[in-house]
């Protein structure tokens, strides 16, 4: 069982900003370290673990659906799942739920949940330390 | 005939590594595929678009790897050459960040900002992404 507790609280959705690229980062490390990771996918960030989210060819690039090899969030909360475990420690990843229901986006990776800012709050008070990244 | 447009482009390494390029240069070089016509102006943190042999490596999550990281410059040449769109980099904007013009791809062509009033009138839309 791992002895660090990290929180995350996360609001940009897929594909539009840096913010993820940077808390992908992050993750990724805290993964590797066995740490246990508390993620509040909030807003836009709820639809990160969309399972519907699809890979497309990309004509500007004169790529294939193979050759562009698109990322999709949904690939990359699935392997931060497996990293933790791998490593010893959990992710309990929890995607709002009256967010997920606006967007529609409501069928979740394997291993996330749908949650309420109540498990936010259980999350702060069970962490060694929390960050927050919020949109712009 | 297409309209002209002039494409101010400022906002700058917005989602790139998810998107594996610029959506807004994406969206032009794909316009340009169906017709229209456009140029382009990179200002403010954009302009660092232009320097050439920019790039990192991409993402890593666990076992799941980014193989395709983007590639600004190389995109902007792609407009320059491929698309025959013109590219203007903004010469303040550039003296602002230290960046020298023999650090810029090929083709892209300097402009004062108190030139681009000229290029406004040049041109039958105005675009500031």
């Amino acid at each position: 069982m791992s002895e660090t507790t990290l929180t995350f609280a996360l609001m940009d959705p897929p594909y539009e900003s840096e913010n993820l690229t940077t808390a992908f980062r992050i993750l990724d490390v805290a993964a590797r370290r066995g740490y246990d990771i508390n993620v509040f996918a909030y807003e836009g960030a709820s639809g990160l673990a969309f399972v519907r989210q699809a890979a497309h060819p990309n004509p500007v690039h004169g790529k294939t659906l193979a050759e562009e090899n698109h990322p999709t969030t949904k690939d990359q909360v699935a392997a931060l799942l497996a990293e933790a475990e791998k490593n010893g420690g959990k992710v309990d990843w929890v995607n709002c739920g009256m967010c997920v229901d606006e967007r529609g986006v409501n069928e979740h990776v394997p291993g996330t949940r749908r949650g309420s800012p109540a498990d936010f709050h259980a999350f702060v008070e069970a962490s060694d330390n929390v960050l927050v990244i919020p949109t712009k | 005939m297409a309209k002209k447009t002039l494409n101010i482009v400022e906002s700058a390494y917005r989602a790139v590594m998810e998107e594996q390029d610029d959506t807004i240069l994406w969206l032009l070089a794909a316009m340009q595929g169906a017709g229209a016509e456009h140029t382009v102006v990179l200002r403010g943190n954009a302009v660092n678009y232009a320097v050439a042999g920019q790039g990192v490596e991409g993402l890593t999550v666990g076992e799941w790897r980014q193989t395709q990281a983007p590639k600004m410059d190389r995109d902007v040449l792609d407009l320059i050459e491929k698309r025959m769109i013109p590219v203007y980099v903004i010469a303040e904007d550039l003296a602002d960040r230290g960046i020298e013009l023999g650090e810029l791809v090929p083709g892209v062509e300097l402009l004062s900002r108190k030139d681009l009033p000229e290029l406004f009138a040049d041109h039958a839309l105005v675009s500031h992404w």
